[in-house]
């Protein structure tokens, strides 16, 4: 008995000294003064860099919460008792988020910084008139192979993915709208084709592919396209050039029946409190020279037209991942094709994935 | 009276918690199972849990839950049994612990590193022979990964159980003639029976939900009900059919909890 | 004592321990890669080290981590092995399974339905989300671990015991605290390291039910996972692992010191 009761005695003691320490650690970074300005990011997806500058600059005390994923994401905002005062959620969720008026419109007179964005990536289908959000990052979904440990074969096409000598060598990512994407533009269907019988030959065609897959994985496909352990994966262009950096050997390409393109775009959703200095964030990574640090930073492509000046000649004539509108118009931006057909992708996707057994 | 009252006082932070905690989320996931993806009142989720897509997962979540536990078993129990005769049993015991205290996406990520093409187990395999083989994203590396996570929760009740036996037990075996196998038949493993069953339980129940290493480790060629449950409350974000699933495995633990609950009292 | 183990069977366990902690030594290994990934080893640095020190979020994380590990782990221990009397002193067969199964929801329910739903419970039941919410919800999915693990150690103990004491006069607060308690201690002790095991791996829960700047480890670890886990995290873990180490370490002697025969059970 009285091993116990000094056992759990440690163990509170522990705990108060750990708790006093992170409460001086919080007061002596500012953690818990009343100007702070709560962001709420993807992992490691902004330049540290930049807050400590924007704080020094504004005087506001940054907090850095992330999520793993849009839909993780949509259900903290949704069920409140948070305040996140800037969400970067990619585009499909931010339609759904505005038609469930989870957001707060942006006051463009206080982001003069906005004309530095590329006119192609404004006034986008899912947020008509940049009303609700400001582009932040964008890409494509394509395709990276190992052209060494293909013997120097060359992948353009989702058909080619399909050849008898791939086999046991894709990985693909575990998304439905990815995966049965790939399947809907292989046939030359669009991949926001809601038509259930499109839809039907996607899956078939997709369980003829099952010998050629190695996994179907998440975000560790990186690691394991990076070492080498699988020669082609379907992946969004952000991952390619990173790994790209990495690993010479590999390619990217966006198959040429048309793909996926993406952004990721500032929003700030309804949970705010301190709305004030959410557009001041906003508008200080819209400054180019921000953006350009920020993109060399996490490595995807910035919409910032005005950005690209400060960057590397060699990045942004890049065609694979800052590709000419040409290219981007054959492309397709994710619709939210609403709860029930989105439903109807899930499930044809998890037969799938049962077919693969 | 008064006495009863004071008698039962200490069990009032646990009943709380079965009401907040265990009581209120089971009715509210058993309310969301009645609505559709569109918020319509219906029982289409349960009508479509009985399809041939969920049956089979729900078998396949079962014989690989099984497998689990069965081959955690055949381990721990010797571990556990070894472990009781050393001299800093209690030290041993802590450190089988240590390693789960590690985060598991990490040892995930390690587990891609070792079971890779050129990882450590490969080249084992090549010094000894055997060639090198694809490791990753099979039946053998999900569920050596599993029984990895699992193990320490099976060996803790185990080693509990036959740390309490009477060495004198044993002592009268042996003076009786019985030999080593009938000693553990007859003596030791009734006795631990206990141990056995708690251990199976802790293993069995989650592994029947497992989800993260069934892409992680298996590339999904493992499909359980817990990756279809995420799926459907992260992804479609259709939470009646998520909670449907819920439903369905809480109901398949309940039947295992009586099945293999306690006849008697004691042993 | 040692010499009772034949070297057979020491192979076996240092097996065992050798499988348990290859992972975590692959983990630290890779801490010293200055090539920046868990895969081809460049050279020796201390880079990620001396990174992990200025970065004071990271280091308010992990100790918000050990705050809500260990807090939760004690309270989840006091309240699960009053909860495990309770059940063991039920009369009934029935009741008695009926209350264990309803112990056991939380272990079978997936995270992903735990997290949702106690994240409804607390925005209806008006609670702030961050530490305090985080704390409440690990305490309420460690309870049925410690349930379990102490429930075996109470059906072991013979009832003639708790007869002996109160026919020598004892009151229930004391056979309690006398009798009972020592008895089971090894188990509370299995509950509290297994309690401790649920909280510092816990991601999912922890991800729907905290805000407002609280985040642990695991929540932070699973969200690098879309650019890659920088190796400082490998080197946190290192530290971590060998803090862990030295901690058992020192805890087992100080304990062996104070009595002979360990912190088992008094025979």
């Amino acid at each position: 008995m009285s091993k116990l009761v000094r056992f759990f005695f440690a163990i509170i003691l522990v705990s108060a000294v750990l708790f006093y320490t992170v409460h001086e650690l919080n007061n002596s970074e500012g953690y818990s003064g009343r100007n702070t300005l709560t962001i709420y990011n993807w992992g490691d997806y902004i330049d540290p860099q930049l807050i400590k500058r924007f704080e020094k600059e504004t005087g506001v005390k940054v907090i850095y919460e992330t999520f793993d994923s849009n839909e993780a994401m949509l259900t903290k905002i949704e069920q409140g008792g948070t305040t996140y005062d800037i969400a970067i959620p990619s585009e499909y969720m931010i339609d759904k988020m505005r038609k469930e008026r989870l957001l707060i419109p942006l006051d463009h007179s206080k982001l003069p910084n906005l004309h530095y964005i590329d006119k192609r990536f404004m006034d986008l289908p899912f947020d008509e008139d940049n009303k609700y959000s400001v582009p932040y990052f964008w890409g494509t979904v394509g395709i990276v192979y190992n052209s060494k440990m293909l013997g120097g074969k060359k992948i353009t096409s989702w058909n080619d993915l399909w050849d008898s000598d791939l086999r046991n060598k894709i990985l693909l990512i575990d998304g439905a709208r990815e995966v049965m994407g790939m399947g809907l533009n292989s046939l030359g269907y669009s991949l926001n084709d809601t038509n259930h019988n499109h839809l039907h030959q996607a899956k078939r065609k997709l369980d003829l592919l099952t010998p050629n897959i190695k996994a179907i994985v998440g975000d560790e496909s990186r690691l394991l396209l990076e070492n080498e352990e699988a020669s082609i994966g379907l992946v969004w262009s952000g991952v390619a050039s990173e790994i790209m950096s990495e690993n010479k050997n590999l390619e990217y390409a966006v198959p040429k029946e048309g793909s996926n393109l993406w952004f990721d775009n500032m929003v700030i959703p309804k949970t705010a409190k301190n709305i004030k200095a959410a557009h001041k964030f906003i508008n200080f990574m819209l400054d180019p020279k921000i953006a350009a640090k920020n993109a060399e930073y996490v490595n995807y492509s910035t919409p910032n037209k005005h950005a690209l000046s400060y960057m590397p000649k060699g990045t942004v004539n890049d065609e694979r991942f800052y590709p000419s509108p040409e290219l981007t118009r054959k492309l397709e931006v994710y619709e939210n094709l609403g709860k029930k057909n989105l439903a109807y992708y899930n499930e044809l996707f998890l037969e799938f994935k049962m077919h693969r057994k | 009276m008064n006495n009863k009252i004071t008698q039962n006082l200490y069990l009032l932070p646990y009943a709380l918690w079965i009401v907040l905690f265990v009581i209120a989320p089971l009715l509210l996931v058993l309310y969301y199972s009645f609505f559709d993806i569109e918020g319509h009142f219906s029982l289409m989720n349960y009508m479509n849990f009985f399809t041939p897509v969920y049956m089979k997962m729900a078998f396949s979540s079962f014989w690989y839950a099984f497998l689990i536990t069965f081959i955690s078993l055949i381990f721990a129990y010797p571990t556990a049994y070894l472990l009781t005769k050393t001299r800093h049993k209690q030290l041993w015991l802590l450190l089988i612990i240590v390693p789960s205290w590690i985060n598991l996406l990490l040892k995930a990520y390690a587990f891609l590193g070792i079971f890779g093409t050129k990882g450590i187990a490969n080249s084992f395999l090549e010094a000894i022979g055997v060639g090198s083989k694809q490791i990753l994203f099979t039946d053998f590396s999900f569920i050596f990964v599993s029984v990895y996570i699992f193990i320490p929760f099976m060996i803790l009740p185990i080693f509990n159980s036959l740390n309490e036996m009477n060495p004198s037990l044993l002592d009268a075996a042996n003076d009786l003639g019985a030999s080593k196998w009938t000693t553990f038949r007859r003596v030791i493993f009734p006795l631990t029976i206990n141990g056995v069953k708690s251990g199976c339980q802790v293993v069995f129940i989650p592994a029947l939900s497992l989800f993260m290493l069934t892409r992680l480790i298996a590339g999904n060629r493992v499909i359980t009900l817990g990756t279809a449950i995420e799926q459907h409350f992260l992804v479609t974000r259709d939470w009646g059919m998520g909670s449907t699933i819920a439903v369905f495995l809480i109901i398949i633990m309940f039947l295992i909890m009586s099945v293999t609950g306690n006849r008697k009292r004691g042993v | 004592m040692d010499n009772k183990i034949n070297p057979m069977s020491r192979i076996f366990l240092a097996l065992i321990f050798l499988i348990l902690y290859a992972p975590i030594f692959f983990l630290v290994f890779y801490s010293f890669n200055s090539g920046g990934t868990m895969y081809g080893f460049k050279s020796f640095t201390l880079d990620w080290y001396k990174e992990l020190f200025q970065d004071s979020r990271l280091l308010i994380i992990v100790m918000n981590t050990l705050v809500i590990a260990l807090l939760s782990s004690l309270f989840a221990t006091i309240i699960g092995v009053f909860g495990a009397l309770g059940i063991h002193s039920m009369k009934k067969r029935q009741t008695k399974n009926t209350l264990l199964s309803l112990n056991n929801v939380l272990i079978v329910s997936p995270d992903v339905i735990i997290g949702a739903s106690f994240l409804i419970l607390f925005t209806m039941a008006g609670i702030k989300l961050g530490m305090f919410s985080v704390l409440l919800s690990h305490i309420a999915f460690s309870i049925p671990i410690v349930v379990l693990m102490v429930l075996p150690k109470l059906s072991e103990m013979s009832p003639t015991l708790i007869d002996a004491a109160r026919d020598l006069g004892a009151s229930r607060w004391n056979v309690l605290a006398k009798v009972v308690l020592p008895y089971i201690t090894p188990g509370i002790f299995a509950g509290f390291f297994m309690a401790l095991t649920y909280s510092l791996d816990d991601f999912a829960v922890t991800f729907f039910v905290t805000g407002n700047g609280f985040t642990t480890l695991s929540v932070e670890i699973y969200s690098l996972a879309r650019r890659g886990i920088s190796l400082n995290v490998n080197a946190l873990s290192t530290l971590l692992f060998l803090f862990t180490l030295v901690l058992v370490v020192v805890y087992y002697f100080i304990s062996q010191r104070n009595k002979p025969n360990g912190w088992g059970v008094n025979k």
